[in-house]
């Protein structure tokens, strides 16, 4: 099944039909996503919550100096 | 731009696909976590660079994309202990038939070159378009779609036409079950 390869290989040249069977891409699509969409399902971990809630704080390391610190001027 | 409580919120929106990406880049949990914490850091440092308007998690994705690439280059992932460590990181076990075909498709994932996989993951499983993925890995769209294309051609080839040689389940899969109890 060499041929299938180097066909599809071919930039701007659909095989889909033709070199690959579409039920065996349908697939491929499937799992893929159903790998992706098992991580993507677990949400936001505690962790990255945290960092990102605390790096928004004036004073925490990066992105902390903004204009929320002219407050005391008036 | 500031970090404003909008931009923090869609940040931590992508942080769930942020970390599919960087799992299926790394093929393992721990790595995957950590480099989704270190984009998250140079993400919210260098924010005065992100354009207001712009698609976040594109350029999310690239600054991910490209911490992997300068990890990977020092030093090669080990592909077996990648299959287990990823397993762990679901919360739902898979039936066993459904667990082994999973395995199988991992494996299979992993033979990829690391062009093909990513571009493959970002059209395929993220959800970006062409131009996107292109921007994401600083290439050409043709060159995307080559590589997708590429990508398809070579998974069909292992899992369902010529992977009895090269990609046994009895060998490979079995290795992995079993080494994971």
């Amino acid at each position: 099944m060499k041929e299938v390869k180097s066909q599809a290989s071919q930039p701007g040249a659909p095989r889909k039909q033709g070199g690959l069977n579409a039920e065996i891409q349908a697939r491929i699509g499937h799992q893929l996503r159903a790998m992706y969409d098992d991580v993507v399902r677990q949400g936001v971990p505690d962790r990255f919550a945290d960092l990102v809630r605390k790096l928004d704080e004036p004073g925490a390391q990066g992105g902390g100096d903004t204009d929320k610190n002219n407050n005391g001027r008036d | 731009m500031p970090l404003t409580d909008q931009l923090r919120d869609d940040i931590l929106a992508s942080v769930p696909s942020l970390r599919a990406f960087a799992i299926s880049l790394s093929g393992n949990g721990d790595r995957a976590d950590d480099l989704v914490q270190e984009t998250l850091l140079r993400a919210i440092a260098n924010i005065d660079s992100f354009q207001p308007g712009s698609n976040l998690p594109a350029w999310l994705f690239t600054i991910l994309r490209n911490l992997f690439r300068s990890d990977y280059r020092k030093r090669r992932r080990e592909v077996e202990d990648s299959e287990g460590n990823y397993a762990k990181t679901l919360k739902t076990q898979p039936s066993q038939s459904a667990h082994l075909e999973f395995e199988e498709f991992r494996v299979a994932l992993d033979k990829l070159p690391q062009d093909q996989r990513e571009a493959l993951i970002l059209v395929g499983a993220s959800g970006f378009s062409y131009e996107d993925a292109a921007a994401i890995c600083g290439c050409a769209v043709g060159t995307i779609k080559s590589r997708v294309n590429r990508a398809r051609s070579k998974l069909s080839a292992l899992l369902y036409v010529d992977g009895a040689e090269d990609f046994g389940p009895d060998n490979t899969v079995r290795a992995v079950i079993g080494g994971n109890g």
